[in-house]
């Protein structure tokens, strides 16, 4: 067995937190949409600070990786590639959620929530599945 | 601070595309201001002028009048008193202690702390005493210590009375009295829950028999949910002997300075509307107010207009909102009001209400940071806002931002409580400057 590139130890712990706290963040946003309890919306702020914080460190992390990597070059970009979009919409869904009242949620907010959490979803796959690759392949 | 400011600004436009900008053919003060439509900006828009000396220059004011520093070195003065023998008080400190809600209270608390003096807050009130009747202080010294944050005076029958951040205290005075030691005595306690807005302004009604106290909202727009707002954005009548309270008025966002119009016994306030809609929304407004008067908070603004950033809505109370008398100016974030009496500063100043207005942060062409001057006739704003006290801005920088105003008839004069730079300024017009303004103390009764 080899582990190469793939999902070591910190790399795993970055990657933990927008895993958990985009789809939190979700889910927070879908209860405050239900109740208009303004407490979910602030829940949501905290915990895409929290997930943008991390995802930008996994970010870092993984542009590193895909130019140390070994893997083939288009291969090699895909995941840097979905963690910055990852990023990129979790800060935009920031300063949604950074509007007043009703406004810090809305449409917009939602829909950033459910791309960010897809994109964490599919970034994790990547992740954990490549060194399963790899280990195949050795 | 300005290359911040710049990504901010930057980071708007290119997430928006289509930042509001201002347009300045929209006449915004008045009984009836063009509204703007609506728009909340991803990136609110933070431009905080910040602090910077005078180096020698002053204020301007129009031709015929002179302004001249009367007390330097104060620990941030935000409103004034004139006792009956004409010594002068200061309410000086800093309040609020509402904990950051969201890590955006932590980003923009951080952005508006700039625009505000280094110096520590007071907590007292000092005395300001003109023995020779020169309009110069000559005794400058602490007259009420260990208070927390007073704002709001009244004076009434020998009796002071201080509105701090938490609760409304009484001190007996002698006539002549430069300090007075104790903790005075609790009439009654104020709304204190975070204190989000936390000045407490304070009238007295012209009979004496009554305190009127504003009592700000603990949110922009009830952000931090409608819990919190019991017993805020309203104006309290507070009986002056037994202390017993009720509110008076209601959907008053933050009303942060009250005065009684001397021709009508009204009852007008002086209101900072809400941010964060664009630079030209909601204009600041000074109103008289109604016993039992709704004026829309957070539910709408300038009457029935509906801010949509509220749930759940209340088309039952807007609908019975108030529209507002006067409109100041969207974010000149008026602090003080006070009437002119007995013929005012003469010429355009005779007739009205004097308004300070500390100055913007939630717009890029910064308005107010001036002294205005409504004129009124039969007890009615009646034409456009004249400028009064000007020049606080030079280069971006705010040399200071204009609080209290309290006139000050008997001597003819218009001081300005001025909390960047930790002045009290003092108007008066040229005439009266060379007949002697201040009336000096009777020696036997400065003790």
């Amino acid at each position: 067995m080899r582990s190469v590139a793939g999902a070591g130890p910190i790399h795993s712990i970055l990657l933990a937190f927008p895993v958990a706290l985009y789809p939190a963040a979700l889910v927070s946003d879908i209860a405050y949409l239900n109740t208009a309890v303004i407490q979910w919306s602030n829940f949501s702020s905290w915990l895409l600070a929290g997930a943008n914080l991390f995802a930008g460190f996994l970010l870092a992390w993984a542009i590193i990786l895909a130019i140390i990597g070994r893997a083939a070059s288009a291969r090699r970009w895909l995941y840097p590639v979905i963690v910055a979009a990852m990023f990129v919409l979790g800060v935009l869904n920031s300063f949604q959620h950074s509007r007043d009242g009703w406004h810090s949620v809305g449409t917009f907010g939602l829909i950033l929530s459910i791309i960010c959490t897809i994109l964490a979803l599919a970034a994790a796959f990547l992740a954990h599945s490549r060194s399963g690759i790899v280990e195949e392949a050795s | 601070m300005k290359a911040r400011y710049l990504l901010g600004i930057s980071l708007s436009f290119a997430i928006v595309g289509c930042a509001p900008g201002t347009d300045p053919s929209l006449e915004q003060t008045g009984a009836d201001p063009q509204l703007p439509e609506l728009h909340d900006a991803l990136v609110p828009v933070l431009k905080i002028p910040t602090p910077a000396g005078w180096d020698g220059e002053m204020p301007t004011v129009p031709e015929g009048y002179t302004v001249t520093p009367i007390a330097r070195d104060l620990k941030i003065p935000r409103q004034t008193l004139v006792l009956p023998n004409g010594d002068i008080l200061v309410a000086e400190g800093r309040g609020g202690y509402a904990p950051p809600m969201r890590p955006k209270d932590i980003i923009s608390g951080f952005f508006k702390s700039r625009g505000v003096t280094s110096v520590e807050g007071g907590d007292r009130i000092t005395l300001l005493r003109d023995t020779d009747g020169d309009g110069q202080t000559d005794l400058q010294t602490t007259f009420i210590d260990g208070l927390d944050a007073p704002y709001g005076l009244a004076f009434v029958d020998n009796t002071l009375y201080v509105a701090n951040q938490d609760r409304l205290v009484q001190f007996a005075y002698t006539e002549g009295a430069t300090s007075i030691d104790g903790p005075g005595r609790e009439l009654t306690a104020l709304p204190a829950v975070l204190n989000h807005h936390w000045t407490k302004a304070m009238t007295a009604s012209p009979d004496g028999s009554k305190l009127y106290v504003g009592i700000g909202s603990n949110s922009n727009v009830g952000e931090r949910g409608m819990d919190v707002e019991e017993n805020r954005a309203v104006v309290w009548e507070i009986d002056r002997l037994t202390g017993a309270s009720r509110i008076f008025a209601s959907g008053l966002r933050n009303p942060t300075a009250l005065s009684f119009n001397p021709d009508t016994d009204q009852l007008w306030v002086v209101v900072n509307e809400r941010d964060e809609i664009g630079p030209q929304l909601v204009p600041d407004y000074l109103t008289s107010v109604r016993d039992g008067g709704w004026y829309g908070w957070p539910y709408s603004y300038w009457g029935q207009n509906v801010d949509p950033r509220v749930r759940p809505q209340r088309p039952d109370l807007v609908r019975a909102a108030i529209r507002p008398d006067y409109a100041l100016g969207s974010h000149v974030a008026a602090l003080g009001v006070d009437f002119a009496t007995d013929g005012g500063l003469g010429g355009v100043f005779s007739e009205g209400a004097f308004v300070g207005e500390h100055g913007s942060w939630n717009r890029s062409d910064p308005s107010g940071y001036k002294v205005v001057f409504v004129p009124f006739r039969n007890g009615r704003p009646a034409g456009d806002p004249v400028d009064l006290l000007t020049g606080f801005l030079k280069d971006g920088h705010a040399r200071g931002r204009p609080v209290g105003v309290t006139y000050d008839a008997p001597r003819q004069a218009l001081l300005v409580a001025d909390d960047v730079s930790n002045t009290v300024w003092r108007i008066v017009p040229d005439a009266a400057a060379s007949r002697g303004s201040r009336e000096p103390v009777p020696m036997a009764s400065a003790r």
